[in-house]
């Protein structure tokens, strides 16, 4: 066996299994507290990464598991984060606590999954990509306008003010002293996501080992013989959204109370593309590759955004490519690269990789 | 005559102008196995894909244990104890075999998504089952040694095995195969024909769409030939090899006459 394949499958291995849960929970948690070395700002960094891995768990159930390609998946991230907002924020004056707005948002935002999934249930590849894709601009475009005539959504302006998460007397927003020890929010906030991150990595891994996980990759593999063999495929589509569209308000929701500001701009096609190529770049269909796929993603952008311009003055003595543009210009590398070599991403599922070779 | 399992009675389908059947009837009785021969574009599939519910019917009725088969699903209908296979295999080709068989345990199972999250005692009690009666069937079929392997990676034989299988897993009450001996060479299909009497053994009615006219006539109880979407013939096999449409369907001409 070669070292990557030793790598990639510690844990089948018994002697590997606990030190190799241990090594990662060590590293997890000591994370933000080098992060905060080089500056809050990657604490923030890190955080956003896993609200881009919860996205792009929530968008895996829709596009990896039912195979659904759905390109307006934000809509279900702002629908949570506008819930959020609206329910802890002067806007409205309320101000209720995040336990129990959470759960609303993912439940509204699932219900807009279903409004979604509903109208598109017999479409399939492009069609049902384009119509997502306008199903996300209308949410964003509504909360652009529902300002007039009664002011919901405060239109372009966004809402701000949004209170942090607080559980007991703990504020997320603000720091915590423990002795001289000081607890940053952004870090308190990033355990509060690793958690949630963890749950939804098992919940999502119960659900694809599941009878229902099974009659996804059914529908996926071929709709017909799914509902030959007694499928609901209507229901089980449904599902897949619903399932989807719920993790996504609840990234949503954390998105609005770490920002404490959100508006319509947060929420356009780009980042929808950006969850899908990190689903897609990962590996459809598995766990750890979107996982890794998003972290990546997240987190090589902004490595650049610090490092192209003193690596160019260091060398050159002047700016030749501007980060962004660079930025781009290795994205688009990136994807051609892997579609030649990795079309079915970085770590994709025995499935997908099937998929993929020929024979 | 005990009461027929199903009974089609004057089912029209057509494509537009085309007419892939025209007033269609017969009966099965339960516990047979009823073979549905004919040429190629008699309208064999079509039958099946309008009794499964994939395409509605433009008039007649079906009518399964008594119950009227109208505007169902192809689920709801495989619910009722109608199970299929498909004469071009649909089997989830990336899927292992015994998933293939799994899933084809959906319809009799029950977990949903909160039993699928917290795992609780009833979901694995019912994941156990599942597996366990999935590797039965495979075994039944011959196929348990090659559980893991992928679908598609099976011999054309295994392939229609295994679809066999997955339409069992649903606990039929009819298995509908739509030539499962296409593809086979003479062992697999000796094979097939021992499978196929003992699964009507187990009290499952088949009804078999085949070409290979030597498995048909020594395995169907009852036969009935489609021509061009009509029905020509039924009867037993002995009456419908004799009978001078039948020969004229198949070869083109009319035999000549014997005169005394």
């Amino acid at each position: 066996m070669n070292l990557s394949a030793t790598l990639l499958g510690w844990h089948k291995n018994p002697k590997l299994f606990w030190p190799g849960v241990i090594m990662i929970a060590i590293a997890l948690i000591a994370l933000p507290f080098v992060l905060a070395m080089q500056g809050t700002a990657w604490v923030r960094i890190a955080n956003f990464a896993i609200l881009y891995v919860l996205l792009s768990l929530g968008l895996n159930i829709v596009v990896g598991f039912a195979g659904l390609l759905d390109l307006g998946y934000i809509a279900f991230y702002a629908v949570g984060a506008y819930v959020y907002a609206l329910l802890a924020s002067p806007q409205f004056g309320l101000h209720l606590p995040f336990w129990v707005i959470l759960p609303i948002g993912a439940l509204v935002a699932c219900i807009f999954g279903v409004l979604l999934g509903a109208p598109t249930l017999k479409l399939r590849g492009d069609y049902l990509a384009i119509v997502t894709l306008g199903f996300g601009e209308i949410v964003r475009i509504f909360m652009n306008n529902l300002s007039e005539p009664i002011n919901i959504t405060n239109g372009p302006n966004g809402i701000t003010t949004i209170d942090a998460i607080k559980i007991g007397s703990v504020n997320f927003g603000n720091d915590t002293r423990i002795g001289d020890f000081v607890l940053s929010g952004t870090i308190k906030y990033y355990f509060f996501l690793l958690v949630v991150m963890l749950v939804v990595i098992v919940i999502n891994r119960r659900l694809q080992n599941s009878r229902i996980g099974r009659a996804w990759e059914a529908i996926r593999e071929d709709e017909m013989a799914a509902r030959a063999m007694g499928i609901n495929t209507t229901r089980i589509k449904l599902l897949a959204f619903a399932m989807g569209a719920s993790f996504g308000g609840i990234a949503g929701g954390m998105f609005a109370s770490i920002q404490g500001f959100i508006s319509p701009e947060s929420f356009v096609l780009n980042e929808s593309v950006m969850v899908l190529a990190m689903v897609v770049l990962g590996g459809m269909g598995n766990i750890p590759g979107v996982v890794v796929g998003a972290v990546l993603l997240a987190f090589v952008p902004e490595i650049l955004r610090y490092t192209v311009a003193p690596v160019q003055m260091a060398i050159f003595g002047k700016m030749w490519i501007e980060p962004e543009v660079l930025r781009m210009l290795l994205f688009g590398f990136a994807m051609v690269v892997m579609m030649l070599f990795r079309p079915a991403g970085l770590l994709p599922s025995a499935i997908r990789k099937r998929e993929f070779t020929k024979e | 005559m005990s009461l027929p399992i199903l009974e089609i009675a004057g089912i029209t389908k057509k494509f537009g102008g085309l007419t892939a059947l025209a007033d269609v009837s017969f009966a099965i009785e339960a516990g047979c196995i009823f073979g549905l021969i004919g040429p190629n574009g008699a309208g064999k599939t079509t039958l099946f894909n309008v009794l499964t519910g994939l395409y509605p019917h433009d008039g007649g009725r079906f009518t399964f244990c008594g119950q009227q088969l109208q505007h169902l699903t192809p689920d709801r209908i495989a619910q009722l104890g109608i199970a299929r296979t498909f004469q071009n295999i649909r089997l989830f080709a990336n899927l292992s075999a015994i998933e293939n068989v799994m899933i084809g345990r959906h319809l009799r199972t029950k977990a949903g998504v909160w039993g699928a999250i917290t795992r609780n005692a009833a979901t694995r009690l019912e994941e156990a089952q599942i597996q366990a009666r999935a590797h039965e069937l495979l075994t039944f079929v011959g196929l348990d040694a090659r559980a893991n392997d992928v679908a598609r990676h099976l011999s054309y034989g295994d392939q229609r095995r295994l679809e066999i299988a997955r339409a069992l897993a649903t606990d039929p009450k009819i298995l509908a195969l739509d030539e499962p001996a296409a593809g086979m060479n003479a062992t697999e299909k000796h094979a097939l024909r021992a499978l196929l009497e003992s699964i009507r053994r187990q009290g499952i009615t088949i009804l078999l769409i085949e070409h290979d006219v030597k498995l048909v006539m020594g395995l169907c109880d009852r036969i009935a030939v489609l021509e061009y979407g009509k029905k020509i013939a039924e009867g037993i096999p002995a009456e419908v090899q004799k009978n001078p449409k039948v020969i004229e369907a198949y070869l083109g001409v009319a035999p000549p006459q014997v005169t005394a």
